[in-house]
């Protein structure tokens, strides 16, 4: 009997090939007499082109075209906005190359298509635009303010969404509660920065007319649908290939970059195959970045800790442009109670254009920000009630038989309402409190003040809610000749291990070993149904597509063995590629041999193949072949549709030392307690965790994508943007806790955010205790630079000298 | 980010390099690369041509003396960081090393290719001026040596002509009985310092300090001495309040403006207190031998 | 040996050339290449060893680290004309014919030390160098993630490839043991 795979630690499949260098990224795909694609980016924040003159880089020697807004036809157009909202008043998109005007430093203004990037470059800088800068309001606050220079002449206030939410009945809840906290807290832009840059390389077949593209993007399915629409080409003959990508978390789910429409364009049009793969100064200057927001928080509550209501206004800055819709600033306001019960909110955000790259998710994907603010506010409001700061969040969690909680008013991204559906958030802080020991810390804490020595203690809770619809399919064959199993979804991994964790769920439910299950994702060709990889959704949706698919082709399996073996299913089990009679094992048959069977044949081919042959012992010469309703092979597919959102949740806490001269923050240690539902794979599970960590990390105390005030991206390169290196971040203890979903068959929930959400609340408490011998003011901005930290010190002593 | 079009020429001898230089002033000396590929790269350096000194056998020699240290203008980073006969010489080479970058960008980074490079933020410029160490360079007209104070101009700039080539950097070897250190504070692992300071110091028997050579780098346009500072060390006692005091005389050197990295008061106090620091950690090494 | 090297020129028509000699994970190539060509290029395009990676092009990353006459160097900051006559390994030279990983290759596989694999072959050739170059590896988790700073990865956080370095040092030392 083999051991169950479903919650084992096992090494993952793809790892061979990656570690020895045999992965085909985008730009490792040999296409031969490929073209390379560079392009030319506006300089400048905001300006009118006035002329564009390509006449020197079309003559270049190498160069087989170079591309405006005046020769790509259809494309030039102002790309889909994909996620519409009624409350997007003012939504812009923009064009592939652009045309009057452009929005943003990084802006693509031409294409140049050549014989190799070099080239391309070199033709790319004798392009001659004749720009007429405009004024520019960079910094969010000054943009959603009176005078402000618009990005968009006819947006007026640079307003692109305005949005107000309530649950429950706030305005009561503020009348009668005896106290009030309020703060503001500011969260700082980065960027997902994943290791590989986008790259997208397209080739169209002349004889078949189909158009094959490679893009490093996190859904290939809706990359298929849009470039069959925006061609107007028969979806059928158009491919989409997601190969290996080298990290995504939420930058290349996306649709379009105008690469990715562009590309293409250009490989029908020439002929040959197209290359672009953008560089990291580019993927600065191109590729969306995520995080800044300011928000104005409220809690109103009792004077014995009850909180009653909250009030949160924000802005969220969309960059120039909205193609992503409100999906952040929504994420964010409906995640803005946390796990705690506040019946009555009312929270209202704006979306701000400005001057800068666009906004579009990136992991965590609104929820860091709106943890910083209500953890923030929760740890002022118990301070300013002298209560202890785990004490009140016990008070307001929402309990056990609370669930599932329901906050009506409040829609989350799937436009479904936020229901917290289970989860043991009691249980959880409790564990995170004893395992943290915060009374001995304490102790510690006092005697090295004594040395000046200034040790800090922070925590933080988090919710996430995962497991998005609208669905995900599956579809699983197992091949007559070998038995493998075959298995395929419309989603696509970045690292996340899906070969894996999809091969364990069907590997228990086939008994064949974990090798054996072939999981082939990311190809539309193989299979097209399904929206693609994003907000922790792919053990949640997809892997419960993966399990009920697979338990119809269980069925099949033991209904195809009995009638070789005439004996009845129930008395089957399988096991190791075989089907067995329970208690007498050397009556089976193998996976092979009935999905041979399965398919009757006229020509056999081998020896395996003749069982299945029209006079074989099993062939029925009663009747056809083929039952009326039945299908030839062991095949199945089917699809799981969430009912709505499943809520992860967890604690981190930390103890940090910092230097108050020197203004750095060590970690002496580091916490993470999560519970997102049953685990697959808790190996892969502790790696999201660790990776999303990280990013935390980087969030909390070093990113900070900088722009000057005309709008100048002052450190679009890894110099100067401080993503942590492993001397920058810490060993991390994870504590696991499972309260299985009840909204889906495996009882799993998502947990690819979870690690990042809430770092900067946590390390930005632990980082005011530290501090708070000086009587530092309450620290409410990340990233918490060393810079930042020197500036609240002296802030500090200027107040008392 | 690919590099523009240049020529690219191997020379085999410092008379080579030399005519190389001559026929064009636009040209830029390929040592190890790891400064000038990444401008090539982002295209902020375009010369008109290239030319390869690892070829130069000369260039690749380290010699040590009784006084001096001299290291060719092709050795690598990382081979002086693990040259034994070289830290027994002078000892902060290998402490400061470990601070430059990263292990793998030095092990094809030269030693004199970070001194021509001359970032106002890099160690090995302000560890040169500390030391009273020279650099040794050859032109059409023959050979010159320039003291570290006078070779450092400006950010990015040195004395270096465009006809010249730099063979080599000397460093002096330090009495055995002295104290050194070095320190720097960066935001993370290997970045450029937002400063650092290095330390050399000599106490005589009865534990006054005799001599003090202090250097900083990233808190102006070039490394610069820290010329208060050393005054009030020198003839005192190395109590805490005498370096307490020279980390505060410390603050008046930092002349870069603030940035986003760190604003001038944040520069001054990281310098003050890595004066501070590595102050006390060269007097303590002060007299013991150097292992 | 290790992958099939290819044999493609790629040169814009106005770039000057010149004729570089290598050996590569043990083989003997002689090529033309544009003298600005990066060897991170050379070696991905020309030939067809798309092991190692590029990931910022101004060193910062790690993901282009190879080993270049005994010393592991950021490919993305090497002209490929500075190697004619050296010897390049990638990672493509690790594992064995027969497909036996190399032991830090398989601490990584063990550790969970990889994700997307982009970063991968950079932190594996740096490791197999550090490893070659320092007999007896000081392990403690301070030095390892000082060995490890200079290559960036953004999937794993890093703790893994902390294990995955201690790992390797103890499938390097029973190999020693054994041979």
């Amino acid at each position: 009997m083999s051991t169950q795979m479903f919650g084992a630690a096992i090494p993952r499949t793809a790892d061979p090939r990656l570690l020895k260098g045999e992965g085909a990224y985008v730009d490792d795909i040999p296409l031969d007499g490929a073209l390379h694609a560079a392009f030319l980016r506006s300089p400048i924040a905001r300006a009118r082109i006035g002329s564009i003159d390509v006449s020197a880089a079309r003559s270049y020697p190498g160069v087989a075209a170079v591309y405006t807004c005046d020769n790509i036809g259809a494309l030039d157009m102002e790309m889909p906005l994909l996620v519409p909202h009624p409350c997007l008043v003012g939504a812009r998109t923009q064009r592939p190359l652009a045309r009057d005007d452009v929005f943003y430093v990084g802006q693509t203004v031409a294409m140049v298509v050549a014989v190799d990037r070099y080239t391309a470059e070199d033709a790319a800088a004798l392009i001659d635009v004749d720009y007429e800068p405009l004024d520019v309001t960079v910094e969010l606050e000054a943009a959603a303010g009176d005078g402000a220079h618009l990005v968009h002449a006819d947006v007026l206030g640079n307003v692109a969404a305005d949005f107000t939410q309530t649950s429950g009945d706030p305005d009561a809840a503020f009348a009668r509660a005896d106290h009030f906290t309020k703060i503001s807290v500011r969260i700082e832009r980065s960027t997902a920065a994943p290791l590989e840059c986008r790259a997208v390389a397209a080739r169209h077949d002349g004889v078949t007319g189909e158009l094959t593209v490679w893009d490093s993007t996190q859904g290939p399915i809706p990359i298929r649908g849009g470039l069959a629409a925006i061609f107007n080409i028969d979806e059928d003959k158009v491919r989409v290939i997601a190969p290996d990508v080298g990290g995504g978390f939420g930058q290349k789910v996306m649709l379009f970059y105008p690469d990715e429409v562009l590309v293409p364009n250009a490989a029908m049009e020439l002929g040959v195959p197209v290359k672009y793969t953008e560089d990291r100064s580019e993927n600065f200057l191109g590729s969306n970045q995520e995080r800044t927001q300011v928000h104005e928080i409220e809690l109103a509550a009792n004077k014995d800790g009850e909180v009653l209501g909250v009030r949160d206004t924000f802005l969220h800055d969309t960059g120039a442009f909205i193609p992503y819709g409100i999906a952040v600033a929504q994420v964010a306001s409906t995640s803005i109670a946390g796990p705690y019960r506040i019946p009555n909110i009312w929270i209202k955000f704006q979306a701000i254009y400005t001057p800068t790259v666009p906004v579009s998710p990136y992991r965590g994907c609104g929820r860091p920000q709106a943890c910083f603010a209500i953890e923030r506010a929760m740890d002022q409001l118990a301070d300013e009630l002298c209560m202890d700061r785990i004490a009140l969040r016990r008070k307001n969690m929402i309990r056990k038989d609370d669930f599932p909680y329901l906050r009506e008013g409040l829609l989350f991204a799937d436009g479904l309402p936020v229901r917290h559906d289970s989860g043991d958030y009691l249980g959880a802080i409790d564990k995170l409190e004893t395992h943290m020991d915060i009374a001995r810390f304490r102790v510690e804490q006092a005697a090295a003040r004594k040395e000046n020595r200034y040790l800090g203690f922070g925590l933080a809770c988090y919710v996430e809610g995962t497991g998005l619809g609208p669905y995900e399919g599956a579809h699983i064959r197992i091949h007559p000749i070998t038995g493998k199993v075959y298995v395929n979804t419309g989603l696509t991994t970045q690292g996340q291990g899906h070969e894996t964790i999809f091969a364990q769920i069907v590997a228990d439910q086939l008994g064949v070993a974990i090798t054996d299950v072939i999981v082939v994702e990311g190809d539309t060709k193989a299979y097209d149904w399904g929206a693609a990889t994003y907000a922790s959704r792919a053990a949640v949706v997809s892997g419960n597509a993966v399990y009920k698919t697979a338990l119809i082709v269980r069925e099949q399996v033991l209904e195809t063995a009995s009638g070789m073996l005439e004996v009845s299913p129930i008395d089957l089990e399988l096991d190791e590629g075989e089907v067995r009679l329970k208690g007498f094992p050397e009556r089976k048959v193998t996976l092979a041999e009935v999905a041979t069977i399965s398919n009757p044949l006229r020509y056999t081919f081998s020896e395996s193949s003749k069982s299945a042959a029209q006079f074989a012992s099993s062939a029925k010469h009663d009747r056809p072949p083929l039952d009326e309703g039945a299908h030839p092979g062991i095949e199945a597919t089917d699809y799981y549709s969430p009912p709505c959102a499943t809520w992860a949740y967890g604690g981190h806490a930390a103890i940090v030392e910092v230097d108050p001269d020197l203004c750095t923050v060590k970690f002496i240690r580091y916490v993470c307690l999560h519970d997102c539902g049953r685990v697959i794979n808790s190996m892969i599970v502790e790696g999201q965790i660790r990776g999303g960590l990280a990013q935390g990390i980087g969030g909390a105390l070093y990113e900070r994508i900088e722009y000057d005030e005309d709008g100048n991206p002052r450190n679009a390169n890894f110099m100067d943007f401080l993503m942590p290196y492993a001397t920058e971040v810490p060993e991390v203890e994870i504590l696991h806790m499972e309260t299985p979903s009840p909204l889906n068959p495996l009882g799993v929930k998502g947990v690819g955010e979870g690690g990042t959400i809430a770092v900067g609340a946590c390390v930005a408490a632990a980082i005011e205790d530290a501090l708070e011998p000086f009587d530092i003011e309450r620290l409410h901005e990340v990233p918490l630079t060393s810079n930042v930290i020197h500036a609240v010190l002296d802030r500090a002593k200027a107040r008392n000298p | 980010m690919k590099p523009p079009q240049f020529e690219y020429r191997r020379v085999l001898t410092i008379e080579d390099a030399i005519g190389a230089l001559a026929e064009n002033e636009n040209t830029a000396i390929l040592a190890g690369g790891q400064s000038l590929i990444p401008t090539l790269n982002f295209r902020l350096g375009m010369p008109d041509s290239l030319i390869d000194i690892s070829r130069i056998p000369s260039l690749s020699r380290i010699e040590l003396t009784e006084t001096e240290i001299k290291i060719g203008a092709m050795v690598r980073q990382r081979q002086v960081e693990l040259h034994d006969d070289i830290k027994q010489a002078n000892p902060i080479l290998r402490e400061t090393l470990a601070h430059v970058a990263h292990l793998v960008i030095r092990n094809r980074g030269t030693l004199v290719g970070s001194l021509a490079h001359a970032d106002a933020a890099a160690e090995l410029p302000a560890v040169l001026l500390t030391c009273g160490g020279r650099v040794a360079v050859v032109g059409p007209d023959g050979e010159r040596s320039i003291a570290a104070d006078d070779f450092f101009r400006f950010h990015l700039t040195t004395d270096l002509k465009p006809n010249e080539l730099i063979t080599a950097a000397s460093f002096p070897v330090l009495p055995p009985d002295a104290g050194w250190a070095f320190g720097e504070i960066a935001r993370r692992r290997g970045d450029y310092a937002i400063a650092g300071v290095c330390v050399i110091l000599r106490i005589d028997s009865s534990g006054n300090c005799t001599d003090a050579n202090l250097g900083a780098c990233g808190i102006a346009s070039r490394p610069v001495r820290l010329l208060e500072a050393e005054q009030i060390l020198i003839g005192n006692r190395l109590e805490v309040d005498v370096i307490g005091a020279a980390g505060e005389a410390a603050r008046e050197a930092v002349q870069a403006p603030g940035d986003n990295q760190a604003s001038l008061a944040y520069r001054q106090q990281v310098l003050a207190t890595l004066v501070r620091r590595n102050v006390a950690r060269a007097a303590a090494r002060a007299g013991a031998p150097h292992e | 040996m290790s992958k099939k090297i290819r044999n493609a020129v790629i040169k814009a028509a106005t770039d000057s050339t010149a004729e570089i000699s290598l050996k590569i994970n043990g083989e003997t190539v002689t090529r033309e290449v544009s003298t600005r060509r990066l060897l991170s290029d050379f070696l991905r395009h020309e030939l067809g060893l798309t092991g190692s990676h590029v990931g910022c092009e101004h060193g910062v990353c790690g993901c282009c680290t190879v080993i270049i006459d005994g010393w592991a160097g950021r490919s993305c900051l090497t002209l490929a004309v500075q190697v004619d006559g050296a010897e390049v390994r990638t990672v493509e030279s690790l594992a064995a014919d027969d497909g036996t990983l190399h032991a830090v290759q398989q601490a990584f596989h063990e550790c969970h030390a990889l994700q997307c694999g982009f970063c991968t072959p950079g932190f594996l050739m740096s490791l197999v160098n550090y490893f070659e170059r320092t007999p007896s590896p000081d392990l403690s988790e301070d030095n390892i993630r000082s060995v490890l700073a200079g290559n960036l990865c953004r999937c794993t956080g890093y703790q893994n490839i902390v294990a995955a370095v201690r790992r390797a040092a103890e499938l390097l030392n029973a190999e020693e043991a054994k041979s």
